[in-house]
C-alpha cells in the first residue's frame, strides 16, 4: 500500500508535527510526501531525508505560497488516486484541507487518529477524548488526520528519499491570502507547550494572572485558563484549555486555582504530569493530578518562583 | 444578504458522559443534551450580521431526531427568523450532514452558511469544510472575525501560532471559533416569539440524499483513568518532586 503526507511548512522550513503524521503512515505503507508551496525546494530535500520515506512530490506555484484550502485540496485530489490513504498532521492546516479533500473524493473523513490498528481501522478520540472509538472505514481512499502527540515523531536524518518536481497548477480562484499575524510572544504557543501554567476563577481577577507569568517565565512555560477565567473576562479566549478550547497535552500542567469541571479536565488530562494548586482540598483536579498542593495560591505560587530560583541557582 | 446557519443537539459540555456497558458507544438516555457551543457562536454571530444590517434574513437548520426542534426554537429564540428540521434517527457522519445541507442550500439558496468548527460530541471538525467542497464554494474555517465588503468577505482564521487573514468571494462557508462572539442568552419575550415562527420539516429522501454511514464503529472505549497521586505538604517538595521524580522540570 502507498501513502501520501501532506507536509506542513512555511516555505523554509518542514514543520515537526510532519514527523509524527510520517511515523503514522509507515505503519500503514510506503511513505510520499507532498510538498506544496513556493520556492520551497529546501523544505522537499528536508523531507527527503526523513527516515521511511520513499520518495517527495514537490509543487510549486503561486497558488500554493499560502496554505489555502481550496488549492491544496484540489491538487491532493489530483493525485489522491494513487495512494490508498491521504494522511495530514492535525493541525488547524491539516484539519482545514482534509474534510475538503474527503468530500471531493466522496469518502469520508478520519479526524485525529490516535492509534492505527490495520489498514482501515483507527481509534480517534471523541467527547474531547472522553471517549475512544474504534473506526473502520468501507471506502477505497482512507483519508486521515493524525494527532501529532499520539505518535513519536519520525527521525528527521537517515532517510533517502527521491524528489520529484510535479506540475499542477490549481488555482481555484475562490479564496486568496491577506496577511498572518504570529504570536511573537516569548512563551511558547499552548497546543506545542512543553510546560503549561493555567489560572482558573481562583485567581480573582486578571491583574493577578501576573504571578503566573512569574513563574511561566521561569519555566519557559505557556500560560492557560479555565473557561471560569475567561468568562468571568479575566483573560481573553485564546488563553482557554478544555473541551470548547484548546486541547493539549504538555509534559508538565500546572493548574492554578482550578477546580477541574469536566469541561476543563477534558482538555488536559493527556498530560503528562499534572500538578494542582487550590486552598480546596475536595476540588476535583485533586482527582486527577499526580501533585497536589492544597495552599492559598497567593502564597503557593510566589513560594514556588522563590524555590525555582534556588532550584536553578 | 440571506444567512443559513446550521446547529446541532449534543450532550452538554457540562455532562460528565459515560460510556455504555456494552461500548457500542455513549449513553444519551436523560442526559441533559444543548445546543453545540461553536454553534451558539454561529448563530449568534448571524444574529449580529442582521442587528448591523448586513443580512436580512437567517434560516436555521438542524439535522436529526424530532427533538433537534428544540435546538431550533433556541436559534430562533436567539433571533433567527424560521428553522428547517431535516428529520431522522440514523447514526449521520459529516459527510452525509454536509450532502443534507448542500440539498438545503440550493433549495434556499443563501449567500452565506455558518456553522460551528466542530461538535463536541463526534469532534469531527469535517463539516463545513465538506459542504465548501460540495458547493465548490470557499470556505473561511475557525473564524475569529468577519469583514463584509466589495462583494467578498475578509475573514481572520484562528491558526495554529497566531491568526491568518484570508479573503473570500461569495458566496462563502465560515466555520466559528471561539473568539468570534459572545452567544446571548435569549429573553423570555424571544423565548415566546419564537415558538410562533415556522418551522419546516423535511427528509433525507425529500433531499435525495443517501445517509448511509461510511464509518463503521467498532467500539467505543473509555480511556485509561488518571490515578490521584500524592498531596505534597509544601511547594519546595514540589519543585523537589517536578525535578527529582518526573523529571520535568
Amino acid at each position: 500500500m502507498s501513502v501520501l503526507v501532506l507536509a506542513e511548512h512555511d516555505n523554509k522550513n518542514l514543520k515537526p508535527a510532519t514527523l509524527n503524521a510520517v511515523t503514522a503512515a509507515a505503519q500503514l505503507g510506503e511513505v510520499t510526501i507532498l510538498v506544496a508551496g513556493k520556492d520551497c525546494r529546501a523544505v522537499a530535500d528536508d523531507a527527503a531525508k526523513v527516515a521511511g520515506v520513499a520518495k517527495v512530490l514537490l509543487a510549486q506555484s503561486d497558488a500554493y505560497a499560502h496554505p489555502l484550502a481550496e488549492n491544496v485540496a484540489a491538487l491532493l485530489v489530483e493525485l489522491a488516486g494513487d495512494y490508498s490513504h491521504v494522511l495530514a498532521p492535525a493541525t488547524t492546516s491539516g484539519k482545514n484541507i482534509m474534510p475538503r479533500v474527503a468530500a471531493l473524493l466522496d469518502v469520508a473523513q478520519i479526524s485525529d487518529i490516535l492509534v492505527v490498528e490495520g489498514a482501515d481501522t483507527f481509534v480517534r478520540p471523541i467527547y474531547a477524548g472522553n471517549a475512544l472509538a474504534t473506526v473502520k472505514s468501507s471506502d477505497a481512499i482512507k483519508v486521515i488526520t493524525v494527532r501529532g502527540t499520539a505518535f513519536e515523531a519520525a527521525a528527521p536524518e537517515g532517510g533517502s528519499g527521491t524528489v520529484e518536481e510535479i506540475s499542477v497548477d490549481k488555482d481555484a480562484g475562490l479564496s486568496s491570502f491577506v496577511g498572518a499575524d504570529l504570536t511573537k510572544s516569548e512563551r511558547p504557543e499552548l497546543t506545542s507547550a512543553r510546560i503549561i501554567i493555567s489560572g482558573g476563577r481562583g485567581m480573582q481577577n486578571g491583574e493577578n494572572f501576573k504571578i503566573l507569568e512569574d513563574v511561566a517565565d521561569k519555566l519557559g512555560a505557556a500560560i492557560g485558563a479555565s473557561r471560569a477565567a475567561v468568562d468571568a473576562g479575566y483573560v481573553s479566549n485564546d488563553y482557554q484549555v478544555g473541551q470548547t478550547g484548546k486541547v493539549v497535552a504538555p509534559d508538565l500542567y500546572i493548574a492554578v486555582g482550578i477546580s477541574g469541571a469536566i469541561q476543563h479536565l477534558a482538555g488536559m488530562k493527556d498530560s503528562k504530569v499534572i500538578v494542582a494548586i487550590n486552598k480546596d482540598a475536595e476540588a476535583p483536579i485533586f482527582q486527577i493530578a499526580d501533585y497536589g498542593v492544597v495552599a492559598d495560591l497567593f502564597e503557593a505560587v510566589p513560594a514556588l518562583s522563590a524555590e525555582l530560583d534556588k532550584a536553578q541557582s | 444578504m440571506k444567512v443559513l446557519v446550521a446547529v446541532k443537539r449534543v450532550i452538554d459540555y457540562n455532562v460528565k458522559i459515560r460510556v455504555k456497558p456494552d461500548n457500542t458507544g455513549v449513553e444519551t438516555a436523560n442526559v441533559k443534551m444543548s445546543m453545540n457551543p461553536f454553534d451558539e457562536i454561529a448563530v449568534e454571530e448571524a444574529v449580529k450580521l442582521k442587528e448591523a444590517g448586513t443580512a436580512e434574513e437567517i434560516v436555521v437548520v438542524s439535522i436529526g431526531s424530532k427533538a433537534s426542534q428544540e435546538t431550533i426554537r433556541t436559534a430562533l429564540a436567539m433571533g433567527c427568523d424560521s428553522g428547517i428540521q431535516v428529520e431522522t434517527d440514523a447514526d449521520l457522519q459529516p459527510l452525509a450532514v454536509a450532502k443534507l445541507l448542500k440539498g438545503i442550500v440550493e433549495k434556499e439558496s443563501p449567500d452565506l452558511v455558518i456553522v460551528g468548527k466542530q461538535a463536541i460530541d463526534d469532534d469531527s471538525n469535517q463539516t463545513g469544510q465538506m459542504l465548501s467542497a460540495l458547493l465548490g464554494w470557499p470556505q473561511g474555517t475557525f473564524a475569529s472575525k468577519l469583514d463584509f465588503a466589495d462583494g467578498g468577505v475578509t475573514v481572520t482564521r484562528e491558526i495554529d501560532g497566531g491568526l491568518e487573514t484570508i479573503k473570500l468571494k461569495m458566496p462563502a462557508i465560515i466555520t466559528t471559533d471561539l473568539r468570534l462572539n459572545v452567544p446571548r442568552y435569549a429573553s423570555l419575550p424571544n423565548i415566546m416569539k419564537a415558538k410562533k415562527k415556522q418551522i419546516e420539516v423535511l427528509s433525507p429522501d425529500d433531499l435525495g440524499v443517501d445517509v448511509a454511514p461510511r464509518l463503521e464503529v467498532l467500539k467505543v472505549t473509555e480511556p485509561q483513568k488518571r490515578e490521584a497521586g500524592v498531596i505534597l505538604e509544601n511547594v519546595a517538595q514540589l519543585v523537589d518532586k517536578l525535578k527529582n521524580e518526573a523529571k520535568v522540570i
